[in-house]
């Protein structure tokens, strides 16, 4: 139980997400993805405040700041995916490819 | 006793995030989900984070139980009747994960680390209250700010009706027309 | 993170919390009785253990197509959650909590969290309308009391100046905080009535949907529910002996004595509620705690600050 094996977790974490934000079609399915990949950051944040850093808290502060975006990032993707689905009575991502090329 | 606990957690936490991807029922996807941040606030309990820990319980279980509501409002399969592959880019995706994840372990396993500078303050949630109230309110007051300004355009984008079908045309009418009754006021 | 755990309070805890749940279901028995009129007999007090023993013994049905595992995991969780919960608080007086983890008010607040994630996958694992909406009325009276559970149970915590439980009680050494923080204690019972869906806050399982959450849970399913159910009602009803009224003080009898008698009053009280509030229709509900309850919990919450501050905190 080390800094590399928290590191390493953390990175199969983010890499999961990674691979589930580039591939869904849904929206909800994307956040989920994205949700995945800040867990995977604070998981590396913390690992990283209590074998690097331990003597002041700006590693925890920095994980209450990543909480804070999660939370930001939820509300506002699922809201804009309520006015898509007004609009356009769709939920996939591809519909939605308005600004591409 | 702490190795143990990360040798259980860790694979859970993984296992759980890559079966989101994989099951066809919406609502085992968004518990499984959770079942992977929950392993990940047990490790922070073992990393001497246990205010992270605890909001992480708190926080990522209030966000999947809404997460769960949208996911049934609007995807197609929520009881995972059919089996279901709603993906684009499958390939590229699988690529890109395992080159990040063999780019970020070839860095984590190399670098030589260097050694803790210093030790964990006694009452490490203490610690973080004089952080959040001394030297970085200001990172706190923006976060604050941001919240709300999160909150309201949320409102803006998601409603339906807007003022002017509220309260007429001219924006004269007196008490609003909304379909639900209630209502500060009334 | 546990300091240290009082191994000796792994085994007494559920067998107090049980003993207590089934005392708060046979008073519910016993007031219903006496609401419906009835002379109340031995029947009524020995109810939760009658129909224990009955659903033990009654066959479990099932729907057609029913999510097993996440029917199962639901209906396990609440009785499990309430248990964990309850692992903070002291059964004595300082050191008999089975853990005095240094964010103990967090880790009470985060395990009843859990019973939105609970109630909703039993609503979902049926494979039943009704069932389904008594899930959704609750995640929707979640939604409504968890803010001025959270905001007045840190300011219980700002008042003791720390998350930790015990410290909370040695802070109330001078003055219960039930004395100077009248409407936190109210807002306490009324949102932790809300959290266990007991009283007036039924809804989810209410009977204009059939039982609601409950519909399709038969044998030892609807037993650990409703059991569970209680545990949670239970675990509300203790966590505010050590966060409002004191903890184990008191005159004459040992700490634990008093803790009993502390937990049986307020559980008493919130079981009593029952039969006198009027059940509350969950949108409702929302509004008042998002317009009424939130402004006033964290008036409360400044006010609590502004005394900390000028007595020196």
């Amino acid at each position: 139980m080390n800094l590399q094996l928290f590191l390493l977790t953390a990175a199969a974490l983010f890499s999961v997400g990674l691979f589930g934000a580039l591939s869904q079609q849904s929206i909800v399915m994307l956040m989920m993805g994205l949700e995945l990949m800040v867990n995977g950051v604070i998981l590396a944040a913390v690992a990283f405040w209590h074998y690097q850093s331990p003597a002041s808290a700006d590693g925890q502060i920095l994980v209450l700041i990543a909480f804070c975006v999660m939370a930001i990032e939820m509300a506002m993707g699922f809201a804009v995916q309520i006015a898509l689905f007004r609009a356009r009575d769709v939920d996939m991502t591809d519909m939605a490819g308005d600004l591409r090329g | 006793m702490g190795s143990a606990i990360f040798f259980v957690l860790a694979p859970v936490a993984v296992l759980a995030g890559v079966l989101v991807f994989r099951v066809d029922s919406m609502v085992r996807a968004t518990f499984l989900l959770l079942v992977s941040f929950l392993g990940v606030a047990g490790l922070a309990f073992l990393l001497n984070s246990g205010f992270v820990g605890g909001i992480m319980l708190l926080m990522m279980t209030g966000e999947m139980v809404i997460m769960v509501v949208f996911m049934i409002m609007f995807m197609m399969n929520p009881g995972g009747l059919m089996p279901m592959k709603m993906v684009h880019n499958q390939r590229f995706s699988a690529c890109a994960a395992v080159l990040t994840f063999l780019g970020l372990a070839i860095v984590i396993l190399t670098v030589r680390w260097p050694a803790p500078k210093g030790v964990a303050p006694a009452d490490v949630t203490l610690s973080i209250g004089e952080g959040m109230m001394g030297s970085k309110m200001l990172v706190f007051l923006t976060a604050g700010v941001a919240l709300l300004a999160c909150m309201i355009a949320a409102l803006a984008l998601a409603t339906h009706r807007g003022r002017y079908d509220r309260y007429g045309d001219d924006l004269d009418r007196k008490t609003p027309d909304d379909a639900a009754r209630g209502g500060v006021g009334r | 993170m546990p300091d240290v755990t009082v191994w000796w309070v792994l085994p007494v805890l559920p067998v107090v919390a049980l003993a207590l749940a089934t005392f708060a279901a046979s008073l519910d028995a016993v007031l219903g009785a006496r609401v419906a009129g009835r002379v109340v007999a031995l029947d009524d007090v020995v109810t939760p253990v009658r129909e224990g023993v009955r659903l033990l013994l009654t066959q479990r049905r099932t729907t057609r197509r029913p999510d097993s595992v996440v029917w199962r995991v639901g209906i396990g969780m609440v009785p499990v959650v309430a248990l964990l919960a309850a692992a903070v608080i002291p059964l004595g007086g300082a050191g008999t909590a089975l853990s005095d983890l240094d964010i103990g008010v967090v880790w009470w607040t985060a395990w009843l969290a859990l019973l939105w994630v609970a109630l909703y996958l039993v609503g979902w694992g049926g494979n039943s309308a009704l069932s389904l909406v008594g899930g959704y009325r609750f995640v929707a009276q979640a939604l409504a009391y968890e803010m001025p559970l959270a905001i007045t149970v840190i300011t219980v915590a700002l008042a003791g100046e720390s998350l930790r439980v015990g410290a909370i009680v040695e802070a109330q050494q001078g003055l219960w905080y039930v004395v100077w923080l009248p409407v936190g204690f109210v807002v306490y019972l009324l949102t932790g009535a809300a959290a266990a869906f007991w009283g007036p806050f039924a809804t989810p399982m209410g009977a204009d949907l059939a039982g609601g959450v409950t519909v399709e849970l038969s044998g030892v399913d609807r037993l650990v529910f409703l059991a569970g159910r209680y545990l949670v009602l239970v675990v509300v009803a203790a966590f505010a002996v050590p966060l409002f009224l004191g903890g184990g003080a008191g005159p004459l009898l040992p700490d634990w004595a008093w803790v009993l008698l502390k937990t049986s009053a307020v559980l008493w009280l919130l079981v009593w509620s029952r039969r006198r509030l009027a059940a509350v229709r969950m949108d409702r509900f929302e509004e008042f705690a998002w317009v009424v309850l939130i402004p006033v919990t964290l008036v409360q919450l400044f006010v609590v600050c502004v005394i900390v501050l000028s007595t020196g905190g």
